[in-house]
């Protein structure tokens, strides 16, 4: 951890967390691309959200992936802004079902994505706080 | 054939899981034979991408489309080479840990492919 200049932030636990993220952008951004080029008017705000959850997921990913602190504070914020969104999003849908005649990639915490959307950032607030900790 | 290839990958899927995650439970990296395990999980994947696009081409249709289809074929494909590179770059149980989950998303997709392709 003693590298000049920029924190790793992909040591250990991290690889798992961009593995995850990675998991999560691809398949945020490819459903969100199909269904809003094939079939966007049935549920344009499904589709509009699960299109800024991947590109959420993206930057945290990218982030990660490139280290350093200024990555690490942005990395920070997204995950507080992803879990935000997790949880309107899925209260929202069970609140409003009327609302998502198609379901999000955030739809019901992330239900369908085995609760991973929900989980995630939470892991990942933790490790990119221990990671200042042993670097400071 | 492509229902029994799928149901094969999945359980392929999960035995690297739980053998990584064994690995990991030792404390150890990814070790060549794991990486022959990977290979072979990989291996499935192919043949199965092979014979999704050799039914499509003979005029099958899958339930929920083809885009879909072939796009999860595509992603069960790269879904554990990606994580073996990982945990190339990772020589510690986290390496591991990062293929058993690439296992794990591997199963699922398989789950979501005999869902799209209609049983």
């Amino acid at each position: 951890m003693a590298e000049p200049g920029r924190t790793r932030l992909i040591g250990g636990p991290g690889m798992l967390l961009v593995w995850l993220y990675g998991v999560m952008v691809v398949g945020a951004v490819s459903r969100s691309a199909v269904q809003i080029a094939t079939e966007f008017d049935r549920a344009p705000l499904a589709y509009s959200l699960s299109a800024v959850a991947g590109l959420v997921y993206g930057f945290i990913t990218y982030s990660l992936v490139r280290g350093g602190e200024r990555a690490r504070r942005a990395a920070l914020v997204c995950c507080a802004a992803e879990l935000a969104g997790v949880l309107i999003v899925g209260t929202w849908t069970l609140a409003d079902p009327s609302a998502f005649p198609d379901a999000t990639v955030w739809s019901d915490y992330g239900m369908g994505y085995l609760f991973i959307p929900v989980l995630l950032p939470v892991t990942a607030v933790f490790w990119l706080r221990r990671s200042r900790a042993a670097t400071s | 054939m492509l229902v029994a290839l799928t149901v094969a990958t999945a359980v392929a899927a999960l035995a690297l899981a739980a053998w990584c995650g064994w690995a990991a439970h030792r404390d150890q990296p990814t070790k060549d034979w794991h990486f022959i395990g990977m290979a072979m999980v990989t291996l499935l994947a192919l043949v199965q991408l092979v014979v999704g696009v050799v039914r499509l081409a003979r005029g099958e249709k899958p339930e929920q489309g083809t885009t879909i289809f072939v796009s999860y074929l595509v992603g069960a494909l790269a879904c554990v080479p990606a994580a073996a590179f990982m945990s190339l770059a990772e020589r510690t149980r986290w390496g591991s840990i990062t293929v058993a989950a690439g296992g794990v998303v591997l199963a699922v997709l398989q789950v979501r492919l005999y869902d799209i392709w209609g049983g």
